[in-house]
């Protein structure tokens, strides 16, 4: 508990001293006192996970149902672990980011919130009591909204503050009216002390539906996502990285650290995370596929990502009721897997995107394109990320999909009723997704990197700094190590698995996760054997070309012989088919004048897919909202003395109702 | 050692461009030609291995990437696939999904590379093969799902070794929608009639070929070599789904499996003669269809 502390203690004090120092130390204290306090926090969190026991420390602390608690236990431990190891690579990149796109000048507080982010995270991961981890929640969406805003001159930058904002305040109200009935119901907010194993069907079912709605604001699951694809593409790269890769994973922590404290989990409980991580994840990759933004397309994929893992946990839950433990176990397990692989590939890819910004000045996909031989490192490392993130082997991105896949595989075996059906609609949506995400990221990365520049922007663009590449290629590299070496980060979770599978009801797992532990090994021996075969391609061709004629000529286009890069293929024109197809979904609009008759004059094409769920549900609703609330404006009305009245009053009725 | 699966694997490359002169060859029946011989395969690809390269100077690693990518993917996912009942060379719980991604590998290295052309004909061909494959993977997941519940079994050679003849008798429909399924998806992967034409002139129709246009010499080799393989790879298990045959003896299991293979190239070639291509707005519908009867299938089978 040492480490951990030292770790908080040194993050806060480099986000301080950023305050406090000069122009020229500011980012270097801030990047410092992060990397220092991450690698103690990461000390802290793999030895847990390496088989220490947990860790606690509890203090008193005079607020009513608070207890100053915290403890890293196994599933805290796997949650830290993508946090302190994100957490420097972005302070790295962000420090010389920071300092290009803003002088290092005028970056005011971003250190400080950075680091309060960080802390904030850290402490809702380990909060071991509902009084703090409310505290700690708001301090990390607080952080977050400030953060957000850092360019808050640009109008839309605002916008997307307050949509955020507002967001995470509507589901913090939903987890503070989970625990105040859970404080009731249980008797003590102390999650240690809290006793919820005899709670009715009923509130059971109510508390998990409450925590459904607050954690999955947080985490952006469908239909409570809206805020995500506003606040990632306003926010800073490395801070859309930290909040993608590791905020939003506080929903499904949240999520998971409840589950453990409710009852034994009902069928219902599972089949409604399949399902709402099915629609997530068909959703967020369908939104994703209309984008044109770089940003907004990454942070559509975060609600995708989200429904992959939301997707994991709701077939362990079904596997766990079902009495099916290789179900459970493996649902799980690729859950968690995909909690760690999303925040280093999805870190990696904003970084990277953050990175083409940077040089190109703009993240609109139709105008960019060429950009892998201008910025070669960036191109191989988002590369990487795009093939991790369609889930592809050799990479991270496959082996958790595979376990949630095998889950969902052996769900079907000799599952009936709703839980095949649970199984069929996981594995095809499974597919559904894959397929879907490959699209969308040969997209990305095909108009960002390849072909020719389809603006001057992207022309003259050049490679980063080696500051912002390193941090790449670090999480490019960590996403390639877990894809090759799944077993042994397998049996670095054998301690979760045990505490989920205990706190569901299921024997101990060791059988289990020694048969995911084998799949997974052979999985990897199908990897390296990929890459032997790849190597030895690539030396049969070498050989082949050796001492023949190799030339250079241009793109063949049927015979044209003055083509331009405003011929090439667009990211809207190719994602356009399955835009098409999708159009009753997604709802694209497209404005502009097509050319037409014999001799066409100027013509122009222009296409847009505003969020469906929050022009079709949350606008209207709001809007009624202010309409109501508008009938109450005459109690606002600025004359100070009818405030004092207020005030009185307000004192007079709470002294009456006192001493009635 | 059992040598059986490592030998039917070095058949299978070595008989895999054959299955291409078969369909070629019925085509010209059918069309009343005599047509390209049945070895013209492998007569393409010895004249492509001794040419030079031209590449676009537009290009960059990624499009050289995408042939040896696609090959190293094809081949892996090739050792997975059982063949006449004998378990495949790499088998282990959950290896169909090790086949399905990495056949999804190779496709993606092939679509960065044709985009990397910055050809519009290219581009729009990467575009279709995107949609088509995202529309098609479903359908093949689920024929595993199925073959796997039908097994109680989760891999890919219990699954295929499970089927026997007597499959056939009792489970006749789930085995009969689990083939057609998987059918379409074997002609939708491996661009054929009617989602995609092979043989078309016209770059703005093809789907698969103008995809590796700027390809040519041992690149086009390794491209031609590994959509030899993948028609392979989903073949065989068109024909272990279809022709269960178990005499025991492992030699005759593997000869009735290649005939069976070649059989399959007939009955290609027959749908392509006889077919017209759909048109492009009609092919997800085909495909939908697929994850359908797949689907269908799984649920089907009493666990």
């Amino acid at each position: 508990m040492g480490a951990f502390l030292a770790a908080l203690g040194l993050v806060v004090a480099g986000g301080v001293a950023s305050l406090l120092t000069g122009r020229r130390w500011r980012s270097r204290v801030a990047v410092a006192g992060i990397a220092a306090g991450s690698l103690c926090g990461l000390l802290a969190a793999l030895r847990v996970l390496a088989g220490a026991a947990t860790v606690a420390l509890h203090v008193p602390w005079r607020v009513p149902y608070g207890s100053f608690s915290l403890a890293i236990d196994p599933l805290s431990a796997l949650f830290l672990a993508p946090l302190f190891v994100l957490a420097p690579a972005a302070a790295v990149y962000g420090g010389r980011y920071l300092e290009e796109e803003h002088g290092g000048g005028a970056i005011g507080g971003v250190w400080l919130f950075t680091s309060l982010l960080i802390v904030g995270i850290a402490v809702v991961f380990t909060a071991r009591n509902g009084v703090l981890f409310l505290l700690a929640w708001e301090v990390m969406s607080v952080a977050a909204y400030f953060l957000v805003t850092f360019e808050h001159h640009r109008d839309e930058v605002r916008e997307a503050g307050w949509t955020y904002l507002v967001a995470t305040h509507l589901g913090t109200a939903f987890l503070i009216a989970m625990f105040l009935l859970m404080a009731r119901a249980g008797g003590s907010l102390d999650f240690d002390r809290m006793r919820l194993g005899q709670a009715s069907p009923a509130l059971a079912g109510l508390l998990f539906g409450l925590a459904v709605v607050g954690f999955g604001t947080k985490a952006g699951l469908v239909p409570f996502h809206v805020w995500l694809p506003e606040a990632h593409p306003a926010a800073p790269s490395h801070v859309s990285a930290l909040m993608s890769g590791v905020m939003i994973k506080a929903g499904i922590y949240g999520l998971l650290r409840v589950l453990l404290l409710l009852p034994p989990p009902p069928a219902w409980w599972g089949w409604l995370l399949v399902a709402m991580g099915l629609v997530s994840g068909v959703g967020g990759v369908l939104y994703a596929l209309a984008q044109h933004d770089l940003k907004r397309l990454l942070a559509y994929h975060s609600v995708e990502n989200i429904g992959i893992i939301t997707l994991g946990l709701g077939v362990g839950l079904v596997g766990a009721h079902a009495g099916l433990p290789l179900v459970a176990l493996a649902g799980f397990a690729g859950a968690l897997l995909h909690v760690l692989n999303h925040a280093l590939f999805k870190g990696l890819l904003f970084l990277g995107a953050g990175a083409v910004a940077h040089a190109a000045g703009t993240r609109d996909l139709d105008h960019l394109g060429g950009l892998g031989k201008r910025m070669p490192w960036t191109g191989a490392a988002f590369l990487i990320g795009s093939a991790a993130i369609s889930g592809l082997p050799p990479l991270n991105g496959f082996v958790s999909e595979f376990l949630i896949y095998l889950g969902a595989a052996a769900a079907a075996l000799t599952g009936r009723g709703a839980t095949l059906a649970a199984a069929v609609a996981g594995g095809a949506g499974l597919a559904l997704i894959g397929g879907l995400a490959l699209a969308c990221f040969t997209k990305a990365f095909g108009s960002v990197f390849l072909g020719d520049p389809r603006s001057p922007h992207a022309a003259h663009a050049v490679e980063v700094a080696a500051a912002l590449r390193l941090p790449m290629a670090a999480l490019a590299a960590a996403c390639v190590a877990i894809g090759l070496g799944a077993p042994l980060v397998l049996t670095g979770m054998t301690g979760v698995l045990a505490q989920l599978a205990q706190g569901f009801g299921l024997p101990a797992p060791d059988a289990q996760i020694a048969t995911l532990r084998s799949a997974l090994a052979w999985v990897a021996l199908a990897s390296l054997t990929l890459l032997a075969a790849v190597a030895l391609a690539v030396l049969a061709r070498r050989f082949l070309l050796r001492g023949r004629t190799v030339t250079a000529a241009p793109t063949w286009g049927c015979g044209y012989a003055a083509p331009t890069a405003r011929m090439q293929y667009t990211a809207s024109s190719f994602a356009q088919p399955l835009v098409d197809l999708f159009r009753p979904v997604l709802r694209t609009a497209a404005f502009g004048t097509p050319p037409s008759g014999a001799f066409p004059g100027p013509a122009s094409f222009a296409s847009a897919t505003p969020d469906p769920v929050d022009r079709g549900l949350y606008r209207p609703l709001f809007a009624g909202a202010a309409a109501l609330f508008g009938r109450l404006r005459w109690v606002q009305h600025g004359r100070i003395q009818l405030y004092l009245l207020y005030l009185v009053a307000t004192l007079l009725i709470l002294l009456l109702w006192k001493v009635r | 050692m059992n040598w059986a699966p490592l030998l039917l694997y070095l058949a299978a490359i070595a008989l895999a461009p054959l299955l291409g002169g078969v369909i070629a060859k019925t085509k010209a029946f059918f069309a009343g030609r005599t047509g390209a011989p049945l070895l013209q395969g492998y007569f393409d690809l010895a004249k492509l291995l001794r040419k030079g390269a031209v590449y676009s100077a537009t290009t960059s690693w990624v499009f050289r990437a995408g042939p040896v990518l696609s090959i190293g993917a094809v081949a892996v996912a090739l050792a997975l696939v059982p063949m006449g009942g004998t378990p495949a060379p790499l088998a282990f719980p959950g290896d169909f999904l090790v086949l399905a991604y990495l056949l999804a590998l190779a496709r993606f290295f092939t679509v960065i590379a044709a985009l990397d052309t910055g050809s519009a004909f290219e581009g729009m061909g990467a575009s279709r093969e995107a949609q088509f494959s995202a529309l098609a993977e479903p359908g093949l997941v689920l024929c595993f799902f199925a073959l796997a519940r039908n097994a109680d079994a989760l891999s890919l050679s219990a699954g295929l070794g499970a089927l026997s003849p007597g499959a056939w008798r009792s489970h006749a429909a789930v085995l009969a929608l689990v083939a057609a399924a998987l059918f379409i998806v074997f002609l939708a992967e491996n661009a054929r009639i009617p989602v995609d034409d092979p043989t078309t002139h016209l770059e703005l129709t093809m789907i698969h070929e103008v995809m590796v246009l700027d390809h040519g010499g041992p690149d086009l080799a390794l491209i031609e070599a590994a959509s030899w393989l993948k028609l392979w790879v989903l073949g065989a298990l068109v024909v272990g789904v279809v022709v269960p045959v178990r005499t025991g003896v492992p030699v005759m299991d593997g000869g009735v499996f290649v005939a069976a293979m070649l059989l399959l190239g007939v009955a290609v070639g027959v749908v392509e003669s006889a077919m017209a291509r759909l048109r492009l707005l009609r092919v997800p519908q085909l495909l939908v269809a697929s994850g359908v009867l797949a689907a269908l299938a799984t649920v089907l089978i009493s666990g």
